[in-house]
C-alpha cells in the first residue's frame, strides 16, 4: 500500500511540477537554514573534557577588597599565585594545576624546515597534573613530573602543530627548543588535542587552536617569560610587580580533579574552610566566597556560545516555521485542487484512512526530497561558515548525528504540515464531487 | 468597498487557507520586524567614529629575543627610521591600539582617599605627537611638552611616578566634570598623588569597545614613552600610500635591528574590519534571512491566490458575463489580498513586539522603536500585492464565456 501511495504521490507531482518544486524548495531552505545554524550552535557548545568534564572543576575564590563589593555577584575568574600555590601544596583532588597563558620568541635551530626566520609563538605555564587531569594523548614522550615542578626543570612540552613546524614533525623529545634566549629540552610531544571550546583558560581566545608550547610554571616566572590573558589588580595602585608571590592581582586559572561528581561539595567545603582561614588571618575581607564549577557548569556561568549564535538558531527556526505555514498552504490548495480525484477514489471504497494515508506519504515523500535538498543547503551553509574567518568558525562540520538530524526533521516537520491538508483531503464528499465534475 | 461582502463571504467558505495565509504574514511580519532591527542595531556598532583618522594609519611592531635592556634607545632609532621614510607624514609609537589584541583599563577617582572609583577609563600611553599621528582632535588645553614625558622603564619601575599630566577624551571630561573646564583639573590613577589634565581631545575611542555605553569613550592619554617591546608603532600617511609604507617600515625595522621577532602589521582599517567581522556577517545573515522569508512568503500568495482563481472560474465567468469588467475583477483579487495582509499585519506586530520584549530579557537589546511598525506594514501590503498581481490578471484575463462553462 505504501508503495502505491508513493507511486500516486510521484504522479501527483509530475502533473504540478510547479506547485510541487515549490514545495520542496520551500523546506529545503527551512532545514537547510535550520541545519547549518543548529551545527554551528552544536560544534560551539560541545563538551571539551568528554567523560570526565562532570568531576574536572574550575576553582574560584574571592580575594578582592570589601569595599569593591556587589552582594550575589560571582567572584572574579582566577586566582592570586599566592592562592593557587597554597591550594597546589594541599593537594586536595585528585589532581590539580595552576596555569596561565603566555608567549615567547623563538629561534629556529639552523636545521628547522623550510629556513625558518625567528617567530612569536603562545604558550601555557602549569603544573604536572595539567596534562593527567585534561587527559592529553602524547605522540612521543611524557608530560614533566611534580619534581620537574619543583625544580624549576628547563623542559617543554609541544603540540603536535608546533612540533611539526620547528622540527618537521619528527620525534623531537631531547632536543632543545630556543626560547627567549634560552634552552628548554623538549620531555614530551602531543598527538593531536585540541579543546573546544577552550575551556581552561577563556581569556585568550574562546574558540582557539591549541597554544604551542608548555613550560612548567615556575620555569617561566623564573626566567621571567611573559604572560597572556586578562589580570585583575586591586590595592592602592603601589603594587610590587603583579606576578610577585603577595601581589593582589589575579591572573592565574586553577583546576581540580575530583574522583566522583559526588565529591564536588566536599571540595566546596574546603574552599570555603581556605577562604574562612585566610579571612580570619586578614588576607581576604570579603565573607568566603568560593566557587568550584564542572566544566559544564563553568562554560554556562561564562556564556561561553556567542549570543550571535543562539539568536541565528532562534532566527533559523522561525524561518523554518513560516516555510511549514507556506507549505501546509501550498499542499492544501494541492489536496483541494484533486477534489474530484479523491471524490471517484472514495466512490471506487477507499475509506477515508486510506486518502489519509495517501496524502500524508504525498507529504512525507516532498519532505523526502526537501531534506536531500536541504541537506545540499546546510552544507553549503557550513561551507559558508567556515568561509566566516572568525576564529570559532573552523570547528564547524556536518557529522552523521546532523545528517540524520536533518532528514529526521524534513520528513517531520512535512508530514506535520501534510496533517491538516490530508484531513481536509478525507473530509471531501464523494457525491457532490462526482456531481460536479 | 461595494466589493467587500463578497469578499468576505467567499474567505469564510475558504477559512483555513485565508487563515494559514494571515499566520504566514504574521509570522514573516514579526520576525522581519525583529531582524531589521536588529540590523540597524548592527550598522550602528559598525559606524562608531574612533576619533582616529582611520583611512591614514597603519600600525606594526617588532619584540626583542629575549631580555633588551637598550629598548629605548633603539626605539628612538626605529622612529627616526621610519619617519625619514618617503611618504611617511608622521610616526609615534603607542601603549596600545584601539581593535588591537591589548587594552588596559584603570580606575578613576575624583579625590585621594575614594573607596570605588568615579569611573574605569582605557590607558594609552604616548609621546608628543601622539595625538597629532593618531589624528585626534585636541578641543581644549594643548598636547604633552618634551619635558613632561616618562621612559617607560622609569614609570614601571616606581611605585608611583609623579606623571606631569595627562590628556583626556570630552566624554569622559563632561562625565567627570559636567558644565567645567576640564583643563587644570586633578585626577587620582595611581595611588594618592593627584595628575592635572592638560588637554582634551575631541575622541578617542577604548581598545575593545563593547557598545554598552559612553565608557567606550572614556580615554586618558599618559604621558609615558612605550619602547619597542611592549608598544606598537603607528605611522600617518596617504591613504593610497599605505601599502607601500608599511613594506618600506617592515624592511626598515628589520635594517636598524635584525634580532628582532616582527608582529603582526597592517592598515588600521583592516584592524578594524577584523573587529567588527562578526557584527557584518550577522548583518548578511539577517539580510539573507529577511529576503528569504519576503520571497518564501510571496511564493505562499502567488500559490494560494492561483488556486483560488482555479476554483473560482466558474464565479468570476459568472461575475464577467454579469458584466462585471476586468478591472473589477483584478480589484477583487487585490482588495482580498489586502484584507488578508491587512490581518496577518495586525497580528504580526503583536508578535514582533512580544519577540521583541523576549529579546530584550535574552540579550542587551533596546526596546523595538514604533517607527519599525508603519515601514514593516508597508513592506508586507507591497510584496503582497505585487505577488498578487500575476494570479489576479489570470483571473481578469479569462474569457467569460470560458469561464461559464468551467474551461479555465
Amino acid at each position: 500500500m505504501f508503495l502505491y501511495y508513493f507511486d500516486l504521490a510521484l504522479r501527483s507531482f509530475r502533473s504540478a511540477r510547479g506547485l510541487t518544486a515549490l514545495m520542496v524548495l520551500t523546506i529545503a531552505m527551512g532545514i537547510g537554514a535550520s541545519m547549518t545554524t543548529l551545527t554551528t550552535f552544536r560544534a560551539l557548545s560541545g563538551d571539551p573534557l568528554p567523560g570526565r568534564s562532570d568531576r574536572v572543576l574550575r576553582v574560584l575564590l574571592d580575594a578582592e577588597p570589601k569595599a569593591t563589593f556587589t552582594p550575589g555577584k560571582e567572584p572574579g575568574t582566577q586566582l592570586t599565585r599566592f592562592d593557587a600555590e597554597a591550594l597546589l601544596r594541599d593537594k586536595h583532588g585528585v589532581r590539580q594545576a595552576m596555569m596561565t597563558g603566555g608567549g615567547a620568541n623563538v629561534e629556529p635551530a639552523t636545521d628547522a624546515p623550510g629556513g625558518l626566520k625567528p617567530f612569536e609563538t603562545e604558550a601555557r605555564y602549569t603544573t604536572a597534573d595539567f596534562f593527567p587531569m585534561f587527559g592529553t594523548p602524547f605522540l612521543y614522550g611524557q608530560a614533566w613530573s611534580a619534581a620537574d615542578d619543583a625544580a624549576n626543570a628547563p623542559v617543554v612540552v609541544l603540540s603536535k602543530a608546533f612540533n611539526a613546524k620547528l622540527f618537521g614533525g619528527g620525534n623531537s623529545v631531547g632536543r632543545n627548543v630556543h626560547a627567549d634566549g634560552a634552552d628548554l629540552r623538549v620531555i614530551g610531544v602531543l598527538d593531536d588535542w585540541q579543546p573546544v571550546p577552550y575551556f581552561f583558560d577563556l581569556n585568550v581566545g574562546r574558540y582557539r587552536k591549541t597554544e604551542g608550547m608548555f613550560v612548567p610554571f615556575g620555569t617561566a616566572l623564573e626566567r621571567k617569560m611573559g604572560t597572556n590573558g586578562s589580570m585583575t589588580c586591586w590595592g592602592d595602585g603601589s603594587t610590587p610587580h603583579p606576578h610577585d608571590l603577595n601581589a593582589p592581582c589575579s591572573w592565574i586559572q586553577y583546576w581540580a580533579e575530583v574522583a566522583t561528581p559526588a565529591d564536588k561539595a566536599a571540595y566546596l567545603d574546603y574552599l570555603t574552610r581556605y577562604s574562612a582561614q585566610q579571612h580570619a588571618a586578614g588576607r581576604f575581607q570579603r565573607d568566603p566566597n568560593a566557587r568550584a564549577h564542572d566544566v559544564v557548569a563553568w562554560l554556562s556561568s561564562q556564556h561561553v556560545v556567542p549570543e550571535d549564535v543562539r539568536l541565528q538558531v532562534w532566527l533559523a527556526f522561525g524561518f523554518l516555521a513560516v516555510c511549514l505555514v507556506n507549505t501546509v498552504g501550498l499542499l492544501l490548495a494541492k489536496c483541494l485542487r484533486r477534489s474530484p480525484e479523491i471524490g471517484v477514489r472514495r466512490a471506487l471504497g477507499a475509506p477515508r484512512h486510506q486518502i489519509f494515508a495517501q496524502f500524508l506519504v504525498e507529504a512525507g515523500t516532498i519532505g523526502l526530497a526537501g531534506g536531500v535538498l536541504g541537506l545540499a543547503f546546510a552544507a553549503f551553509g557550513v561551507w559558508c561558515v567556515r568561509q566566516g574567518t572568525s576564529s570559532r568558525a573552523q570547528w564547524v562540520h556536518l557529522d552523521a548525528a546532523t545528517l540524520l538530524m536533518t532528514f529526521a526533521l524534513a520528513i517531520g516537520a512535512s508530514v506535520l504540515a501534510g496533517l491538516l491538508p490530508a484531513w481536509k483531503a478525507c473530509e471531501v464528499s464523494p457525491a457532490s464531487q462526482l456531481k460536479s465534475s | 468597498m461595494l466589493q467587500l461582502r463578497p469578499i468576505l463571504s467567499t474567505l469564510r467558505r475558504h477559512r483555513t487557507a485565508a487563515l494559514l495565509i494571515v499566520i504566514e504574514i504574521a509570522l514573516t511580519c514579526a520576525i522581519v520586524c525583529n531582524a531589521v532591527f536588529l540590523i540597524a542595531n548592527r550598522l550602528d556598532r559598525l559606524q562608531l567614529g574612533t576619533g582616529l583618522a582611520d583611512a591614514e594609519l597603519v600600525h606594526l611592531g617588532t619584540r626583542s629575543i629575549g631580555r633588551n635592556d637598550n629598548a629605548a634607545a633603539g626605539t628612538r632609532e626605529d622612529l627616526a627610521a621610519l619617519r625619514a621614510l618617503p611618504g611617511v607624514r608622521s610616526a609615534a609609537i603607542v601603549s596600545v591600539i584601539p581593535f588591537g589584541n591589548q587594552m588596559s583599563a584603570s580606575g578613576i577617582n575624583l579625590k585621594p582617599d575614594q573607596e570605588t572609583p568615579t569611573i574605569h577609563a582605557a590607558m594609552y600611553s604616548g609621546d608628543v605627537g601622539l595625538a597629532a599621528t593618531l589624528g585626534l582632535r585636541l578641543v581644549s588645553g594643548r598636547d604633552f611638552k618634551p619635558d613632561e614625558i616618562a621612559e617607560q622603564d622609569a614609570f614601571d619601575k616606581a611605585d608611583e611616578y609623579p606623571l606631569a599630566g595627562v590628556i583626556i577624551t570630552s566624554a569622559m571630561a563632561q562625565r567627570l566634570f559636567p558644565g567645567h573646564e576640564a583643563v587644570g583639573q586633578a585626577i587620582y590613577i595611581f595611588g594618592k598623588s593627584p595628575i592635572r589634565i592638560v588637554g582634551v581631545v575631541d575622541r578617542l575611542v577604548s581598545p575593545h569597545p563593547d557598545h554598552a555605553d559612553q565608557s567606550d569613550l572614556y580615554s586618558v592619554i599618559l604621558p609615558v614613552r612605550p619602547n619597542f617591546d611592549d608598544g606598537i608603532y603607528v605611522l600617518r600617511t596617504d591613504t593610497a600610500q599605505r601599502d607601500t609604507v608599511l613594506k618600506a617600515a617592515v624592511a626598515a625595522l628589520d635594517r636598524v635591528n635584525p634580532h628582532r621577532v616582527a608582529q603582526a602589521h597592517g592598515t588600521f582599517e583592516d584592524l578594524r574590519g577584523e573587529y567588527y567581522k562578526a557584527d557584518v556577517s550577522m548583518v548578511w545573515l539577517l539580510v539573507g534571512v529577511c529576503v528569504a522569508l519576503l520571497v518564501v512568503t510571496a511564493f505562499g500568495i502567488v500559490g494560494l491566490a492561483s488556486f483560488w482563481v482555479q476554483q473560482r472560474t466558474k464565479m468570476i465567468g459568472t461575475r464577467r458575463a454579469l458584466g462585471a469588467t476586468r478591472g473589477q475583477i483584478l480589484r477583487y483579487f487585490q482588495t482580498e489580498n489586502l484584507l488578508l495582509t491587512s490581518a496577518g499585519i495586525g497580528i504580526g506586530m503583536l508578535g514582533a513586539f512580544a519577540i521583541n520584549q523576549w529579546l530584550m530579557t535574552q540579550y542587551e537589546l533596546p526596546r523595538l522603536p514604533l517607527v519599525y511598525l508603519p515601514l514593516g506594514a508597508l513592506a508586507l501590503w507591497a510584496l503582497g500585492q505585487v505577488a498578487v498581481l500575476a494570479p489576479a490578471r489570470r483571473a481578469a484575463a479569462l474569457p467569460p464565456a470560458h469561464a461559464m462553462r468551467g474551461l479555465s
